[in-house]
């Protein structure tokens, strides 16, 4: 099927600024269902606020435009309704992380089959620049013109630490990886999380001295490499990309499917 | 009425009514005085192939009973005070893109955590304007089991009837209560089922677009057509607009099919109103302490009248304005610092007839309390 037959023309223009990543990773995500052959009337997109979370009205999916924050708890509810439904959560760095930090573990932990791409470009853009709990100390925001005293979350380190069963780093200059990751993330059943790493160079990129997007991109291919390679340049700047969980473990829906047969039973 | 005859908290008759009413989805989080009824929930749901989960918090609960009713589900969840509080941003959301859904607040003394096992009616005015933004709500309120019971039907029926979220005020008095409760047989009580598109595949569905009765006929996500559902000002398709037209359409909408039917929403019970001297308004458990009082002054051949509340908002100021017409003095009996009573007096013609007649310091209100307060009114001293 076309891309263009995924899109739902009556939105556009969108709303991201020119050199904004999230358009690659909308690409990705047609790509990745359009390989995978899902039919867009079994795909459920969920989104809480902010520029990622644009993402869903943009596509010719069952789309869900939520609250700042609550996508995760929204899409846990479209899930037990119809587990047989792939239902998909693009989100932003501080939807997901900060206001929605708690829904964020409790999915993970409880391993329901949704799929979370956290799109993070370390900043809130819609509101105009302020840091977020992926920033990272030391980043210059519109709330921390003197820098960032935050430490950041690691998402990886923390979906899995939750319980997340399939969890993966990827970025907008690695196309065609992302568009594989995002494929597997999809098929994996249970809770799965790719951090997908995007430049937003009107906010973050201008406030940090890092160039236009496409200085931006090159950063990321310079610093962001496959998993393993940490160890071997011994670089605290690199950042690891790749699959690093992929586990089998009960999936949430399957149990509850168990507990109505015994209910059923003992009925 | 023939059916199954049981002896229950009231939070057990709010389970059994939902039941009844097809309940499918329950998500909630626990707390004093409501968690009876998701305990209750967690085990009757699977029995019926249906589904609990129980939330990381408040928000999540509200959430994900929106999530499930767009899949075609009846939902529920219930609550107190600070859960509602919690609920308050979802509530808005469910309002704003008319998703069918039922929350239960077992209301208990607040602010704040106030009092958690005792009795409060507090949280009236927050069911009408909690959430922010103009809006209309439907709230309901029960005194006794069989009415938890008949309203908990009743406000699925209306909830999906209208498309709109229904508050069900219960108190912690009513919610712990045990009496008896009789489950009518299926098919007594009428049911409202969800009322799903009749639109073919391929052509446009317009799921914001109202039919010529008013009602918005919906499509479960899974289905054949891909609507959108967003919290923003929303065209008839469902998507984002910030056009003038639309968004004074859809506010006025939102308002409009709530407080435009409110002749349709209200419900109320009624005990010597005819001839009443002095009429006691109350709601929830603290008209079981107006009754008793209205029983006993009329068996000694007074004017006392009773109108029991079940509709709270909209408000039915035509149905509370004609029934006080005649009476003398009006006392609003309520377990709170008068906000029902403010809205009596908004009704009424003459407001300075209407008094309050109230508890606020957690303990149940009691038809003594009431005579000693009617004396005062009355000028007869203590």
């Amino acid at each position: 099927m076309p891309v263009k037959d995924y899109i739902r023309e009556r939105f556009f223009p969108h709303i991201w600024c020119a050199g904004c990543g999230h358009g690659t990773v909308l690409n990705g995500l047609i790509r990745a269902v359009e390989k995978l052959g899902i039919s867009k009337n079994d795909i459920v997109m969920v989104s809480g606020i902010g520029c990622s979370s644009r993402v869903s009205g943009y596509l010719d999916f069952h789309t869900l435009h939520t609250l700042h924050g609550r996508a995760l708890a929204f899409a846990a509810g479209v899930k037990l309704g119809r587990p047989d439904l792939n239902v998909i959560v693009p989100m932003g760095d501080g939807d997901a992380l900060a206001i929605g930090g708690n829904h964020f573990i409790h999915a993970a932990r409880r391993n329901i089959d949704v799929t979370a791409l956290i799109m993070n470009n370390r900043i809130y853009g819609m509101t105009g620049g302020q840091y977020s709990p992926l920033s990272g100390r030391g980043i210059l925001a519109t709330t921390a013109p003197f820098s960032n005293i935050d430490q950041s979350f690691d998402v990886v380190e923390l979906a899995t630490a939750a319980g997340a069963t399939f969890v993966a780093r990827a970025t907008t200059y690695h196309v065609q990886e992302t568009i594989e990751i995002i494929q597997e993330a999809i098929l994996h059943k249970g809770f799965s999380v790719v951090e997908i790493m995007s430049q937003c160079p009107t906010y973050f990129g201008r406030k940090n001295r890092q160039g236009d997007a496409v200085a931006m991109l090159k950063r990321m291919r310079e610093i962001v490499l496959p998993i393993g390679a940490k160890a071997k340049h011994g670089d605290p700047e690199i950042i690891e990309r790749g699959i690093f969980v992929r586990k089998d473990r009960p999936e949430y829906c399957a149990e509850y499917d168990d507990i109505i047969r015994r209910a059923m039973k003992r009925k | 009425m023939k059916g199954t005859v049981r002896f229950v908290q009231g939070n057990e008759a709010c389970v059994e009514g939902a039941l009844y009413a097809g309940l499918k989805f329950f998500a909630g989080y626990p707390i004093t005085p409501s968690t009876e009824i998701a305990e209750h929930l967690s085990l009757r749901l699977p029995e019926i192939g249906g589904k609990f989960i129980q939330m990381e918090d408040e928000i999540a609960s509200m959430c994900a009973i929106i999530g499930a009713s767009l899949t075609g589900c009846k939902v529920m969840t219930a609550t107190s005070g600070p859960g509602f509080s919690l609920m308050q941003e979802a509530l808005g959301y469910a309002i704003m893109t008319e998703i069918p859904c039922v929350i239960v607040n077992v209301q208990r003394g607040g602010p704040s955590t106030g009092i958690p096992t005792h009795v409060s009616q507090g949280d009236v005015n927050q069911a009408r304007w909690g959430t922010h933004g103009d809006h209309s709500i439907v709230a309901l309120t029960a005194s006794n089991h069989q009415d938890v019971f008949a309203m908990t039907v009743e406000a699925f029926n209306i909830s999906e009837t209208y498309r709109t979220p229904v508050v069900l005020l219960l108190d912690e008095v009513v919610g712990h209560m045990r009496e008896r409760l009789v489950i009518p047989e299926a098919g007594e009580i009428p049911i409202v089922e969800r009322l799903k598109t009749s639109v073919r595949e391929g052509v446009d569905y317009h799921p914001y677009l109202p039919r010529e009765d008013g009602r918005l006929p919906m499509s479960d996500f899974g289905g054949v057509h891909r609507d959108n559902v967003t919290g923003l000002y929303h065209d008839m398709w469902g998507f984002p607009s910030d056009d003038p037209s639309v968004v004074h359409g859809l506010i006025r909408h939102l308002i409009d099919k709530i407080e435009n039917q409110t002749n349709y929403l209200t419900r109320y019970k009624e005990v010597g109103v005819e001839d009443a001297d002095c009429l006691l308004i109350s709601y929830g458990s603290s008209a079981r302490s107006a009754r008793h009082v209205v029983e006993n002054r009329r068996r000694r051949g007074e004017r006392y009248g009773l109108l029991e509340l079940q509709t709270l908002w909209p408000f039915p100021h035509e149905l509370v304005r004609s029934k006080c017409a005649n009476a003398r003095y009006i006392i609003v009996v309520e377990m709170n610092t008068g906000q029902v009573c403010q809205t009596v007096r908004l009704a009424v013609d003459r407001p300075e007839r209407v008094f309050l007649a109230n508890r606020i310091d957690g303990e149940f209100i009691t038809p003594t309390d009431i005579q000693g307060m009617l004396h005062l009114i009355q000028g007869k001293g203590l």
